[in-house]
């Protein structure tokens, strides 16, 4: 039982699975094509494993003309596409759909080109992110975005959902630090976005494309912008008797003039799970834990390090570490890095994505406390202070029925506050399927309808990743006044959405695949 | 039908009356000049309209938390209202819009803010902190269909749909009438310090500048004036030297201000730095640039070209080749202001030629109306975007209400 529902599927299409795959093996030969049940099955889900569907197969084009061919055939034969980097989207934005093909460009991995000169590297979409600061970095430059799974995840992945990372507060998002994209239209045609050169001669389509979940083109090559690596970066590790000081005290960094590359928030739970994981350091009598990093050559940092914490002298800090080596800095960030895995380790949690504005950061956290009190479960809350980016995680039980119902209308819950509180339901995860019913929550109808028209300008049969980004229940379809009661009464067996498709309907015809 | 719409020149002071004339627009059928304050109404083509609807009676901060970085206002405040607030917390607009204004022969800082996302026109900082466009957070508008839309928010980072904010900066007014825009800001860095090259030839100064680009000294300027325009400058050395003017600009507290730009001097000593503007100067120097100084006492045919920066002094050079150009390279190459003569297409099919070649567009940004009439102001399009554009265009402005004949004659 579960709260999102995934379209019907087209039987007209189901029923064509074989030639569909044969047709596409005729037109991408390069192209590897994964048509039996177990490989089929690695591609079921995304992160958010919860919902899983057999695509009809999964495709792995070699080049942007063999994306341009699957989309073309699957534009005139209504197949529907669902492109997919790494599969680690969090919120189902890479859920296959059991009419759809998947389309996979982590074959297409090439770094085309590394232009020092005019710091512009050009990649091909299935590239992962940390793969562009590695080529980079010989000649010193770097990739600023840096998402926590950026050892996986893909370029095309990132462009798709606006990924941000820890240093996004003074380095932007993907949009900003992207140039240029080679995208194939659902039709087929291969179209240059943007180039070596910055803005746009006419209708900007970049931020467009840019956090549009693959739905209205596939992006195969990216250029983005190159940073020249600074000198150096220290973090300080500051400790709080509260989250309203180190929320204060976030403030009054930026409020001197400073912007640090860097301020990650950890609360009590996060720094004893995180502690526990990696012996990092982290104080454990504190009930909030503040990293700000900042750059530039020793003496800069050594300034700007003095000045933050000076700052936090006026709320009370309980610890101050500076770090005094590329060492201890790099301790210090591992605990934090390390701490969806950590948490991973003692439950089953759920990440949540929601934005606030800064001030209201304590008001959500205590809003955040009280809803997931409701609902019994813990939180632990790690997220980018500097923008007000929430990263709670709920910790759960999926193996307890109805526990991954109640979880989502925790979830919910704190979205619906972050919404409230003047922010958004997601700040660089994506809506995907996960959130796609509560864009009510934040848009009207005639916001929603100016996003749709778009969609259906370029997609108008909407064959490209649909079911995800906009409520397909309407208005009224989530309410999020829950009868808790009602929840506890046990699972209902009438439905079984979210869990394994029947598979029957696809064996047939199995072997001859 | 009966409907009618009032026509001449309408300045809405709310959200609902703008909503109230668009869908009377669209019931009548009468195409709308789109505006602000008007500056840059001369920029552009002339618009084919029933009506004008002007934002300046929409005006006023309605949200600024400096700690938060983020200012919300409506689009018809000026400018330098808005910069007179983020001034007053040690704030500025980072992307240093160019006050386009002055050289239009309007006064400077009376551009609105809607202008300025409208038009996405990033000054010599854009390098280093992005465009008017990465600064947009979110917006308000009225589409074509007279519905009030919103899109982003207030906050730093959105993914919640799709984003119509960054993606309505630099579209003139062609696609929906902005009512409110939420910025990003940032603190202003308390030392500015400027290295200046003399009379470096455009491939040397070109060069420097990409050098200084990928030094880690976060170099927020980077500019070469050849010496025709660096004559027109207010600093008296830099204007009395009688050579071209290379500038690299960093911005930070004092002792980093300093230790970066000593740094840089030994990056480039191959170059031959020889002055060093402290705090004061340059800030005259910049305020310059960003008001276009160079180019509000001549008034010959101004171009702004966006090209590849390691090739623009070869793009420049061929140009030269055929017609007389003074020209200012920004964004180390990057961005080139051309001052052509007043040649009946203002150079036009020559500029575009080797744009061509080199890759990138260009705008026309001032010339007079017979020139501006017989010319692409605007980048051509050219298929496959032509027909993308017309699509974009059609999914806010279905009728073809806003601004027709704005960025090309024929729509």
């Amino acid at each position: 039982m579960s709260t999102v529902t995934l379209p019907d599927p087209d039987r007209v299409v189901l029923a064509r699975r074989n030639e569909v795959v044969k047709q596409l093996k005729k037109l991408a030969p390069q192209a590897v094509m994964i048509a039996d049940l177990e490989g089929r099955r690695t591609f079921e889900s995304d992160a958010l494993a919860a919902y899983r569907r057999l695509p009809l197969a999964v495709v792995l084009p070699a080049s942007t003309e063999e994306v341009s061919a699957i989309l073309r055939f699957c534009n005139e034969n209504h197949v529907k596409v669902v492109p997919r980097g790494a599969g680690t989207s969090l919120c189902g934005g890479a859920t296959p759909l059991e009419d759809s093909i998947v389309l996979c460009l982590s074959r297409m991995n090439k770094i085309l080109e590394i232009d020092a000169a005019n710091r512009v590297a050009r990649v091909e979409a299935g590239s992962t992110n940390i793969s562009i600061t590695q080529a980079a970095s010989a000649q010193g430059f770097f990739y600023a975005p840096d998402p926590s799974s950026q050892v996986a995840c893909t370029v095309g992945g990132n462009i798709a959902t606006n990924s941000g990372g820890a240093h996004c507060l003074k380095y932007g998002v993907t949009v900003n630090n992207l140039l240029a994209v080679r995208m194939v239209m659902m039709d087929g045609e291969i179209v240059d976005f943007g180039g070596s050169h910055l803005d746009s001669p006419n209708y900007d389509f970049l931020p467009l494309i840019t956090g549009s979940e693959g739905q209205l083109g596939v992006v195969t090559e990216a250029s983005v912008r190159l940073l020249a690596a600074p000198e150096g970066a220290r973090p300080v590790l500051i400790g709080f008797d509260s989250a309203q000081a180190a929320a204060s005290c976030v403030a009054a960094i930026i409020a001197s003039g400073i912007v640090p590359v860097a301020i990650e928030f950890m609360d009590r739970p996060a720094i004893h799970v995180c502690e526990h994981f990696v012996p990092a350091g982290y104080p454990l009598d504190a009930e909030a834990a503040l990293i700000v990093e900042v750059e530039g050559s020793e003496d800069e940092i050594e300034y700007l390090l003095e000045k933050i914490e000076d700052i936090a002298l006026d709320y009370n800090p309980i610890s101050t570490r500076r770090s005094q080596s590329a060492e201890e800095s790099a301790l210090i960030w591992k605990g934090r890095k390390a701490a969806f895995g950590a948490i991973g380790q003692v439950s089953d949690y759920m990440c949540m994505d929601g934005v606030i504005p800064l001030s209201a950061l304590s008001a959500a956290l205590e809003g955040v406390s009280q809803i997931c009190r409701k609902y019994r479960f813990d939180v632990a809350n790690i997220f980018h202070a500097g923008d007000g980016n929430l990263h709670p995680l709920v910790l759960y039980d999926a193996n307890d029925p109805g526990q991954l119902e109640r979880v989502e209308l925790c979830g919910a819950e704190i979205l619906k506050l972050c919404v409230e509180l003047g922010g958004c339901l997601t700040g660089e995860h994506g809506v995907g399927i996960e959130k796609r019913e509560l864009m009510y929550e934040q848009f009207t109808d005639e916001d929603i309808d100016q996003q749709v028209r778009i969609k259906e300008e370029l997609d108008p049969a909407w064959l490209l990743n649909p079911g995800k980004v906009f409520p397909i229940l309407g208005r009224d379809a989530l309410k999020l006044t829950i009868d808790l009661t009602r929840l506890e009464a046990g699972r209902n067996d009438a439905t079984r959405e979210g869990e394994l498709v029947d598979e029957a309907a696809y064996i047939e015809g199995e072997e001859t695949l | 039908m009966t409907a009618h719409m009032r026509l001449g020149f309408h300045t809405p002071e709310t959200e609902e009356e703008l909503s109230q004339l668009v869908l009377e627009a669209a019931e009548s059928r009468t195409p709308l000049e789109v505006m602000g304050k008007g500056t840059k109404r001369e920029l552009g083509h002339a618009v084919r309209a029933g009506a004008v609807v002007s934002t300046e009676n929409m005006r006023g901060i309605t949200l600024y938390e400096p700690t938060e970085l983020v200012m919300v206002a409506k689009t018809g405040t000026p400018l330098a209202e808005i910069e007179a607030a983020l001034a007053e917390n040690d704030q500025e607009l980072a992307c240093e819009p160019v006050d386009i204004a002055p050289v239009m022969g309007y006064g400077p800082g009376e551009g609105t803010v809607g202008g300025l996302v409208a038009t996405n026109i990033s000054g010599s900082r854009r390098i280093l902190k992005g465009a008017v466009r990465d600064q947009v957070l979110g917006i308000r508008a009225v589409n074509g269909r007279g519905e009030i839309i919103k899109s982003g928010g207030r906050v730093m980072k959105n993914v919640t749909g799709y984003d119509l904010a960054r993606m309505l900066a630099g579209s003139w007014g062609t696609l929906a009438v902005m009512s409110e825009v939420a910025l990003k800001v940032l603190p202003v860095q308390r030392e500015s310090r400027t290295l200046i090259f003399f009379g470096l030839t455009d491939y040397a100064a070109i060069e420097a500048l990409c050098i200084a680009m990928g030094t880690p000294y976060e170099v927020s300027g980077t500019l070469h004036l050849h010496a025709e325009l660096a004559a027109r400058l207010t600093d008296e050395d830099l204007a009395g030297n009688g050579a071209a003017v290379t500038a690299i600009r960093v911005e930070s507290f004092p002792a980093s201000a300093r230790y970066r730009a000593s740094r840089l001097r030994e990056a480039l000593l191959a170059y031959g730095p020889e002055l060093e503007l402290d705090s004061d100067r340059s800030q005259v120097f910049w305020r310059d640039v960003q008001s276009l100084k160079m180019f509000q006492d001549v008034r010959n045919p101004l171009w702004r070209v966006s090209t590849i920066p390691s090739r623009a002094a070869s793009l420049i050079g061929n140009l030269a080749r055929k017609i007389d150009v003074r020209v200012a390279y920004d964004w180390s190459g990057g961005l080139i202001w051309i001052e052509t003569p007043a040649l009946a297409d203002a150079a036009a099919v020559d500029i575009r030629r080797q744009l061509a070649e080199f890759g990138g567009h260009a705008t026309l940004i001032r010339a007079d109306s017979t020139i501006r009439n017989g010319t692409d102001v605007f980048q051509p399009l050219e298929p496959p975007h032509d027909v993308l554009t017309a699509k974009l265009k059609h999914a806010f402005d279905p009728l073809g209400l806003f601004n027709p004949g704005r960025l090309y004659r024929d729509r």
